[in-house]
């Protein structure tokens, strides 16, 4: 990095010690832009996931770094190279697909060994570094079989041996395990994520499962509409979403609608001080910070309120309550599971848990 | 589902039909080369001396190999013509594929006679070429070579099936799904390697059946060295005409009919189990 | 959003493929404009434009009577083929008999054999038979080795028919045989008329079989065949002109009945193959 860094025309470029650096990228198919200006930068060595529904652009900006579609405007650089001028196959770039892609007339040892044949690796090195990229993903047995042999988990696997194999800069995932059934899934997540720690390889993952998203990045950039929402780490994003839109795409929440006047915010029943500026206010409240207030105290940064329980959504070891607290207005409270419960109660939550989100 | 008066109904015609106007006309057609003919008359007088004769005698062998040598020529360059045409179509036409691909197909559908005849025209001494070669003074002469000749041959018959031969080719690119091209690019090979490594064994099987099909109707033909042949263009379907016309000699005729008819379903076979190897999920 | 890569450019292969097609273009537009030279077949580069040979063309009794013959012959192998080739495929996608695999080679044999093989293997037969050779023969012969055609491309049909439809015509109280003709049929309609077009185009054009098995009678290409032995002329010209015509029409009206009985929007879900 630091010798690139050297040799770059613009010493700028690196002065955010970034990998991968999106410069005001937009793209455009036919009179429609999927992507609309779009700056990030992805550290070296992190976890980072395009996190959106479907339209939202992220599988776009995958094929954008990939090399597969040509930037509109922006242009995109890595390790102080520019990068969207290269084509595909001189980027150190590679792709897990969605379908796995893997050819079907070689076997799973050919498949793994395909980026190192085509740059005249010699043979006797191939042996070896196909041998350990097979057991990386714990395929080592099936290195003469064909891929219509395999399962989709273990297709999944070949695939990214015969990615990481070249050593990339970064790797690209799209959407990689939305093929595969729920309890594979939650097996492929946790091993994906030991072995992007343990190579330490930086990774951009493509999903539009928020949950996924949150267990295994280490930061996430929602897209929305073809533009960044936000961009945080899983812990910051949740507990602080920016938007009424982030609030709800990730995790569940409770939208508060209301207003401030004169220091006090207020949205139906509910009622607490705030010092901000007169206006319309949204809030996003989590289920899990309101509380049942047993003693019926409060303390002068919680808010305290009546409801009645509507329904109860029994979890295991929660249950999701959906409380009346005025006319009309509802609220959905997580509570440990303590049995049924019915009639009014009072409940209570912290002043600080209402994030304050944009529309 | 389906009762056994309805199963019975649906089969029996055809195989009735089959049976009387394939089978026992090829069983005829086999049996007359055993026999033989004796001034002017065929004699059921069972024997070998056909197949002898054709296997021996150097007029037939020369003649075989001439129309062998045409049928790969064809071939190949039917291939050659094509494939790269089949590719652009499937890799690097945009909006204009489909159109592009129906233009293809049209002489397909024009005769082959009209077609042949246009060849015939074209390539005589005083035809179209030589008369466009001397009007922009390349040359001073007819070049005698153009037609009737197997030059000509080879060249109306890949003028025909260049189409027949593209057809099947694109079809299989047209199946190659196309992330497989994108993970070759992905994976460091270039639109040269990607070509050689993906692209063309995936598309074998099309390759075959097309290639198939044009040297096993270019190997029966007889009506291209008729039109623009000549005589140093005959082929082995010439003869077998002329044995059953003028020169009169059915056996022997229907022996060297034999002798194709197995080199065909030979090479169909042939070509059937190389499909099996390659093709690939 | 699009999975399609970006067409790059590849200018050789473009103009390797523009020489490819003005290969296979360039004889039929240099017979067009020759059936329009006065000059004759040959020579460049074309001289006077004439209608002569047209109108020539148009008072030959002996082409009309030969276009007719054809005609003839191609509308009754199209009706032979489609009815034996429905059967066989009938019987190949839903029969279970003995000798099945020789049987779907057999019928599917005279597709790849060449023609020749064909209509010798015939002559023997008429000869057999005691049968003298004429336009029956003809036809007799184009129906056999068209078969093929038809039993290919409704075996496709049927394999791409939902199955559940017959079912639940026969669910509904509908016979075996009301179902084949209320639900069965319609659905083959396109194959069926796809194989008839093909049958009738490449009886039109039938020439190696029919070699052996023409009687007094001419068909077209016989007729044309006979007189390029006696010497050509611009009048050959002008009869192939026509033919590609006609041919060209035969796609144009094939591509318009494809695409309307689909419907505007599976218009875009056509794919050539």
């Amino acid at each position: 990095m630091s010798a690139s860094a050297a040799n770059s025309p613009e010493q700028a470029s690196n002065s955010t010690g970034a990998l991968l650096e999106v410069r005001g990228v937009a793209k455009r198919f036919g009179s429609t832009y999927v992507l609309k200006n779009i700056s990030l930068n992805i550290a070296p060595g992190e976890f980072l996931t395009l996190l959106g529904e479907s339209g939202s652009g992220k599988t776009t900006l995958l094929r954008l770094i990939a090399g597969f579609e040509q930037p509109t405007s922006g242009e995109i650089w890595m390790g102080g190279e520019r990068l969207d001028t290269l084509p595909p196959y001189k980027r150190r770039v590679n792709t897990v697909f969605q379908q796995y892609a893997l050819f079907p007339h070689l076997s799973v040892r050919d498949n793994v060994a395909y980026g190192l044949r085509v740059k005249n690796t010699p043979a006797a090195e191939i042996g070896g570094r196909v041998d350990e990229a097979l057991r990386m993903v714990k395929m080592q047995d099936f290195a003469g079989a064909r891929p219509s042999k395999l399962s989709g988990g273990q297709q999944q696997r070949v695939a990214l041996a015969r990615a990481l194999i070249n050593r990339p800069q970064l790797l690209l995932l799209d959407e990689p395990l939305s093929a595969l059934d729920a309890n594979l899934r939650m097996q492929m997540r946790s091993e994906l994520k030991s072995l992007q720690r343990e190579i330490g390889i930086t990774f951009l993952f493509v999903t539009h499962d928020q949950e996924e998203a949150m267990a295994l990045s280490d930061r996430i950039a929602l897209l929305r509409n073809g533009a960044l929402e936000q961009v945080a780490s899983p812990r910051e994003i949740y507990a602080h979403p920016a938007t009424a839109y982030t609030a709800q795409f990730i995790g569940q929440t409770n939208l508060l609608r209301g207003e401030i006047l004169r220091g006090i915010a207020t949205c139906g029943v509910l009622r607490w001080p705030l010092e901000e500026a007169d206006g319309p206010a949204t809030f996003s409240l989590r289920p899990e910070a309101i509380r049942l207030c047993p003693d019926g105290k409060r303390q002068i940064t919680e808010v305290k309120f009546r409801g009645t329980v509507r329904q109860q959504l029994y979890g295991g070891a929660t249950e999701l309550l959906e409380i009346e607290c005025g006319a009309g207005q509802f609220l959905r409270v997580r509570l440990p599971a303590s049995g049924p419960m019915t009639g009014e109660n009072e409940f209570i939550f912290s002043i600080a848990d209402a994030v304050r989100v944009q529309e | 589902m389906y009762s056994r008066a309805y199963k019975s109904l649906v089969s029996v015609p055809p195989l009735l039909w089959v049976a009387l106007f394939l089978l026992l006309p090829y069983a005829l057609m086999f049996a007359h080369s055993f026999w033989a003919v004796h001034e002017g008359v065929i004699v059921h007088h069972w024997n070998l001396e056909n197949y002898k004769t054709l296997f021996s005698m150097p007029l037939y062998a020369e003649v075989l190999f001439r129309t062998m040598r045409i049928a790969a020529s064809v071939t190949i360059c039917s291939i050659l013509l094509g494939y790269p045409l089949a590719y652009f179509l499937s890799f690097h036409a945009r909006a204009r594929k489909e159109l592009l691909y129906q233009l293809v197909i049209v002489p397909l559908w024009v005769s082959y006679l009209v077609r042949g005849y246009a060849w015939k025209t074209i390539l005589g001494s005083d035809g179209v070429l030589n008369g466009f070669l001397q009007y922009f003074h390349v040359t001073h002469e007819p070049v005698a070579f153009l037609l009737y000749s197997p030059f000509a041959v080879v060249l109306m018959l890949t003028h025909i099936y260049t189409p027949f031969v593209f057809l099947p080719i694109y079809a299989a690119l047209e199946h190659i799904p196309r992330p497989l091209v994108e993970a070759s690019h992905d994976l460091g090979a270039n639109s040269f390697q990607t070509f050689f490594r993906v692209i063309l064994p995936l598309s074998m099987p099309g390759l075959l059946a097309g290639a198939t099909f044009a040297f096993l109707l270019t190997l029966g033909d007889f009506l291209a060295p008729l039109l623009v042949g000549g005589p140093s263009g005959t082929m082995i379907a010439n003869v077998v005409q002329s044995l059953f016309g003028a020169a009169f000699d059915w056996p022997l005729g229907a022996a060297i009919s034999v002798f194709i008819l197995v080199l065909t379903i030979s090479l169909l076979f042939l070509s059937e189990l190389l499909e099996k190897r390659w093709v690939y999920k | 959003m699009s999975a399609t890569s970006p067409t790059r450019r590849a200018p050789f292969l473009a103009l390797y493929s523009i020489l490819v097609f003005a290969f296979i273009y360039l004889p039929i537009v240099v017979l067009i404009v020759y059936s329009f030279n006065r000059g004759g077949v040959g020579g460049f580069p074309p001289r006077q434009l004439t209608l002569n040979w047209y109108v020539q063309l148009f008072a030959d009794g002996a082409i009309w009577d030969s276009v007719l013959n054809s005609l003839i012959v191609a509308t009754a192998s199209v009706v032979l083929s489609l009815t034996l080739g429905l059967l066989a495929a009938l019987a190949l996608d839903r029969a279970a008999f003995p000798g099945k695999p020789l049987f779907r080679r057999l019928v599917l044999l005279p597709l790849i054999l060449p023609g020749i093989i064909t209509g010798l293997s015939l002559l023997m037969f008429a000869v057999f038979a005691g049968v003298q050779l004429s336009l029956i023969t003809v036809f007799l012969g184009h129906g056999t080795a068209l078969i093929s055609v038809a039993t290919t491309e409704l075996f496709a049909g049927l394999q791409k028919m939902d199955r559940a439809q017959e079912e639940a015509s026969l669910d509904l109280g509908a016979t075996p045989w009301q179902t084949f003709w209320r639900v069965t049929l319609p659905n083959l309609k396109l194959s069926l008329i796809a194989a008839g077009l093909l049958i009738f185009t490449l009886s039109m054009d039938e020439i190696a079989v029919t070699f052996f098995l023409i009687g007094r009678d001419n068909t077209l290409p016989l007729e044309i065949w006979g007189r390029l032995r006696r010497g050509i002329t611009p009048e050959i010209n002008a009869i192939s002109t026509l033919i590609f015509a006609v041919s060209v029409a035969l796609i144009v009206i094939w591509y318009h009945v494809r695409t309307r009985s689909l419907g505007t929007q599976a218009q875009e879900l056509i794919e050539p193959p």
